[in-house]
């Protein structure tokens, strides 16, 4: 199996991934703890630039972030651990600036420079 | 939106919303009420006695990692003056609990607490490895978790330690009432719910302080007390994701937070109503009891360092059970059900298991709910059977071993 252990590295990806310069970004720190961090090369802290805006011009939220890590982000196969139904896997929580995303409007919360978002899953160890 | 203020202090924002009632509070007002909720578990179960030894069954993982910290904080406000130890599990998967063993051994530090590590080999002449050799990856997870439970007891009987307490949060809980209730397994739906196992009989009890404490919220006590745990994934269970009754709780949650201790209480209530428990051999045939994928009644089911929860795939496996065993369970279950005990609530969890005819004539109405509990003739562990899982397990190990003497 690949299964391997998510060894927690404090080590930091830089990831610019901005397509177009013209295009305005955010910066945002985005990090996996609690199992995630195997998804995504098993890095807990990743540095991103992401555009400010979606495809209709809308601000982009949590759930444009989400969609943007998955396709972006994530090398590991199985996105279904980390988005079932067009959604985040339940069982894992997010922190948005250390409040809890239900605090924050969850999915809809518009992502502001500089934030700091965390997903932490529940489902791994005892 | 202006950041919401904390339902308590009302001063500090808010940074936590409860699962459970949708309060809405600051970091440090979490910490104090989810600490104070957990002494209330204890105090009001009894849990302890002054002087007491008590062996943390530790992982490395969130739940035992949170167990150790909050019990010591609780040991030293409230002045229990219980004696801690921890006491963590080597299957012996190379590369697997390398990582976990060193996280426990800085939080034995951390905690400043003593640490007792045991391993399979010393205690089964197996590792986990050698086990996934012989038999294949398919089911190991079985043999992990029989191994696992006797492995904790037997190393707090090294320490000569009576009381084991494990991580097992309400989620846990949650799931294997949902478990057990879909199973028709209603002795062991009222075992589970217990926040004390292990008969009068046994030689070591164990406990779940963390039976009322949210999956959730000792995620966010680890997070925001910055508690150094560790998370992984059992190597050999590749299935751990799916379909799992895990993720029925989970999804549950989602719709709606206080979902899980509903499940709880609810599965209190359902207990009360069962009559002294019967042997696992009872309501269904030995065989199907004997490779249960999940037997909460082992306090740590299940696999490596997920915390007695349920592997994958088991709701299909039981779905196969459920299938073979329903004719034994319309036939015995309905009737069990009707018979009920009025003091069984407050010795529940002291007593286990078997029902003995009552005598005829001037018998004790006690019914007694004292298990015949044998003991296992190859290792002593108690067992209602002549051999205890573990042995029988290693049985058919050891019958396909190649040429390794043990
Ligand atoms: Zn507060
Ligand atoms: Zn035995």
């Amino acid at each position: 199996m690949t299964e391997v252990m998510a060894t927690t590295t404090e080590t930091t990806v830089t990831d610019n991934t901005s397509k177009n310069d013209d295009t305005p970004t955010l910066s945002v720190i985005v990090e996996f703890t609690g199992g995630l961090e195997m998804l995504f090369s098993d890095q807990r802290r990743h540095v991103l630039s992401i555009p400010t805006t979606d495809k209709s011009g809308k601000p982009v939220t949590v759930a444009y972030l989400i969609e943007y890590l998955c396709e972006n982000t994530m090398r590991d196969t199985r996105k279904e651990l980390f988005i079932l139904d067009d959604h985040l896997r339940p069982g894992i929580l997010v922190l948005i600036n250390d409040a809890d995303w239900e605090l924050e409007g969850e999915e809809t919360y518009e992502i502001q420079n500089g934030d700091n978002i965390l997903f932490v899953s529940t489902l791994h160890g005892g | 939106m202006p950041p919401a203020l904390c339902g308590i202090c009302k001063t500090q924002r808010a940074l936590i919303k409860r699962p459970k009632n949708h309060q809405k509070l600051c970091k440090g007002c979490f910490i104090q009420i989810f600490e104070d909720e957990v002494h209330h578990t204890i105090t009001s179960s009894q849990l302890f006695f002054r002087g007491e030894k008590v062996a943390i069954g530790a992982s490395g993982g969130k739940d035992s990692t949170v167990l150790a910290s909050v019990l010591k904080t609780l040991n030293e406000r409230h002045d229990y003056g219980v004696d801690l130890v921890l006491l963590s599990i080597d299957e012996g998967i190379k590369g697997y609990r390398d990582d976990s063993l060193e996280t426990v051994k800085r939080n034995a530090v951390q905690y400043d607490m003593p640490l007792k590590i045991v391993g399979y080999d010393q205690l089964y002449g197996w590792t986990m490895d050698q086990v996934v050799e012989t038999i294949g990856k398919k089911g190991n997870c079985t043999y992990c978790g029989v191994f696992r439970r006797q492995a904790l007891d037997r190393g707090a009987k090294m320490l000569g330690i009576k009381h084991v307490v494990t991580g097992h949060n309400a989620d846990d809980v949650a799931e294997t009432i949902l478990m057990n209730l879909l199973r028709g397994d209603l002795p062991r739906l009222s075992r589970s719910t217990s926040i004390v196992t292990g008969s009068s009989s046994s030689e070591v009890k164990r406990s779940k302080p963390l039976k009322y404490a949210y999956e959730k919220e000792i995620v966010l006590y680890a997070h925001h007390k910055k508690l150094d745990y560790f998370s992984t994934e059992c190597i050999y269970s590749p299935e751990a994701f799916r379909g799992s009754a895990r993720s029925l709780i989970k999804n549950l949650e989602r719709v709606r937070p206080s979902a899980i201790l509903d499940v709880v209480r609810s599965g209190e209530d359902m207990a009360r109503l069962v009559p002294g428990a019967i042997p696992d051999t009872c309501a269904c045939n030995g065989k199907a009891s004997f490779l249960r994928p999940t037997d909460e009644d082992n306090g740590i089911g299940g696999c490596g360092s997920t915390n007695g929860r349920t592997g994958g795939g088991e709701m299909a496996a039981m779905e196969k059970q459920l299938k073979a065993n329903e004719a034994a369970e319309a036939a015995g279950l309905e009737t069990e059900v009707a018979i009920i005990r009025p003091d069984y609530s407050h010795s529940r969890g002291l007593k286990s298991s078997k029902e003995e005819p009552p005598k005829s004539a001037g018998g004790v109405v006690s019914i007694a709910t004292k298990q015949k509990l044998g003991t296992c003739e190859k290792c002593g562990y108690m067992s209602s059977q002549r051999l205890c899982q573990a042995c029988m397990l290693l049985d058919s190990l050891n019958k396909n071993r190649p040429e390794i003497m043990i």
